[in-house]
């Protein structure tokens, strides 16, 4: 018993000594941990699928929808000017929500206030189209989302989502990225778990898919019962995770394994 | 007499399970996975009595794919595509997908380049074969291995 | 609400080998996939590509299951003379798609 105690003991010291952040000359995208021929595909404009959701969001930018019959482009103008460096800010405050939101919402917001239509649903076809076309226009820039006094504790609450032991596993987010990244799960690397490339092709999923469709993923690989779409806890863990990633660049529409 | 009949019963399971999936046929259960019987028969639809030789095909795979999803194949025939001398088709098939037909690309002198690329699924490990028509109505074959692995956190438990 | 991208050189020299890749949005539903119930889903499929220059046909592409989703498909090509690259996807449900571009050959 006092055995088990001490090897817990030391488990726990241990935890505690190694998990912290990557420092940032170690910090590395999922791009850096997949194959040649994937990483092939992401580069590839004309191979690469989340482009064809890039070129629907197109035409959905320049749509009327609503009752107020009004499209993206008559507010906001070419997306490749206005919505430059965007999505690698997200998620943001807002002051109508009083708290952080990420890109899916903030276009959701827009249908519904601006353009006086139904939100769409999440990982709906529309929206997927319409954040990869606008997280295209982020596309090599460096991810900086702003944190100050009105979105620290949210950052915090993301942090110890981030840092938490959760479900059957008992398993923390940071025990796999923080402290095992480089190693291998079942035959596959594990990456460091930056949001660079979101929304972005999974080749597991054989479409497009956003950010909080591959956390959800997670935390049921992990045995954690997966927070609903749009719940304050994965948008909370969105910004901790760009945060996290602050300085990398923003690769989407990516491609992942 | 229970215990015979329930024997009895064991040794057929056991006998199917041992005998793979030659035995399906019989039980009329469907494969999960084509056998190379089945990829010998779908080869024989395409290319009739004629016989196949080993060469001349090149098949571009990566040798581990993370997911058999996407895997992107690259199919090339080295030949001078001209009106007298060219690839007429170019044929795909794999020995361990629940059926055996992947592709059939159809070209001709037409196309300059005898080459081919796309992304494939491949159910598991496995090898990817390849087979060309010729113009002088002959058949060449080429065949590459995948290993296929798989995500660790898969959206499904 | 299918889309399509195709990239093709705008002009080449007459005689040039060129590249054609082609990537058409598709799930290319295996009918080997279970729903949550168990139920099957049935097969959705690409099954034919054409691709025709200035209406003579130049490449065909029979598509089984085993080709991926969102299929990409390159081939090559000889440019013998200006005009339109025409191309055609079709398969299951009356699944039918047209895109052309135009090339430029001098």
């Amino acid at each position: 018993m006092r055995r088990l105690c001490a090897a817990a003991g030391a488990i726990a010291l241990a935890t505690s000594a190694f998990a912290g952040e990557i420092p940032r000359s170690d910090r590395r995208s999922g791009y850096d941990f997949m194959s040649r021929e994937t990483r092939a595909m992401q580069d590839d404009d004309s191979a690469n699928p989340g482009l064809l959701w890039v070129l629907e969001g197109d035409g959905l930018w320049n749509r009327r929808t609503g009752t107020a019959s009004r499209a993206c482009v008559d507010c906001h103008g070419d997306a490749r000017v206005s919505m430059k460096g965007v999505a690698a800010r997200h998620p943001s405050f807002s002051a109508a929500q009083g708290r952080p939101v990420n890109l899916e919402q903030r276009i959701n917001g827009c249908r519904i206030n601006q353009q006086k239509a139904p939100p769409l649903a999440w990982e709906s076809r529309d929206l997927l189209a319409l954040t990869a076309y606008v997280a295209r226009q982020s596309r090599g820039l460096p991810i900086e989302v702003g944190i100050d006094q009105r979105t620290q504790a949210f950052l915090d609450a993301g942090r110890a989502t981030f840092e938490r032991r959760q479900g059957q596993l008992n398993l923390a987010c940071s025990q796999c990225h923080d402290d095992h990244w480089g190693r291998r799960l079942a035959g596959n690397v594990v990456p460091q778990a930056h949001p660079t490339g979101y929304p972005l092709y999974r080749l597991e999923w054989q479409t497009l898919g956003s950010l909080q469709r591959r956390l959800r993923n997670c935390l049921v690989g992990m045995r954690v019962e997966p927070y609903d779409y749009g719940a304050p806890e994965l948008v909370d863990l969105e910004l901790f995770l760009m945060w996290r990633a602050r300085g990398m660049t923003f690769e989407a529409p990516a491609v992942r394994p | 007499m229970k215990r015979r009949t329930s024997r009895r019963r064991f040794l057929l399971t056991a006998g199917g399970a041992a005998a793979g999936f030659g035995l399906a046929s019989v039980l009329q259960v469907t494969p999960a996975r084509a056998t190379p019987a089945a990829m010998q028969e779908a080869i024989s639809k395409v290319v009739g009595p004629a016989h196949v030789n080993t060469g001349r095909v090149k098949l571009e795979l990566p040798p581990l794919v993370e997911n058999g999803n996407a895997v992107p194949l690259t199919v090339s025939v080295e030949s001078p595509m001209s009106e007298s001398d060219h690839v007429r088709a170019i044929h795909v098939f794999t020995e361990k997908n629940p059926q055996p037909d992947v592709a059939s690309f159809h070209l001709g002198p037409r196309a300059g380049r005898a080459s081919v690329a796309t992304r494939i699924r491949l159910a598991d490990t496995q090898t990817v074969l390849a087979i060309c028509e010729l113009s002088d109505g002959s058949f060449w074959s080429g065949s590459g291995p995948v290993v296929v692995t798989l995500a660790a956190c898969l959206e499904e438990p | 609400m299918a889309s399509a991208l195709i990239n093709v050189p705008a002009r080449a020299k007459r005689g040039e080998i060129i590249e054609v890749k082609t990537l058409i949005s598709h799930p290319m539903e295996t009918g080997y996939r279970r729903s949550q119930l168990g139920a099957l889903i049935p097969r959705d499929i690409i099954r034919l590509f054409v691709c025709t220059y200035n209406g003579t046909e130049v490449f065909r592409a029979e598509l089984h299951p085993a080709i991926a989703a969102n299929p990409f498909i390159v081939f090559s090509t000889v440019a013998t003379e200006s005009g339109t690259l025409a191309f055609r996807w079709t398969g299951d449900k009356g699944f039918s798609v047209a895109e052309s571009v135009a090339i430029t050959v001098a």
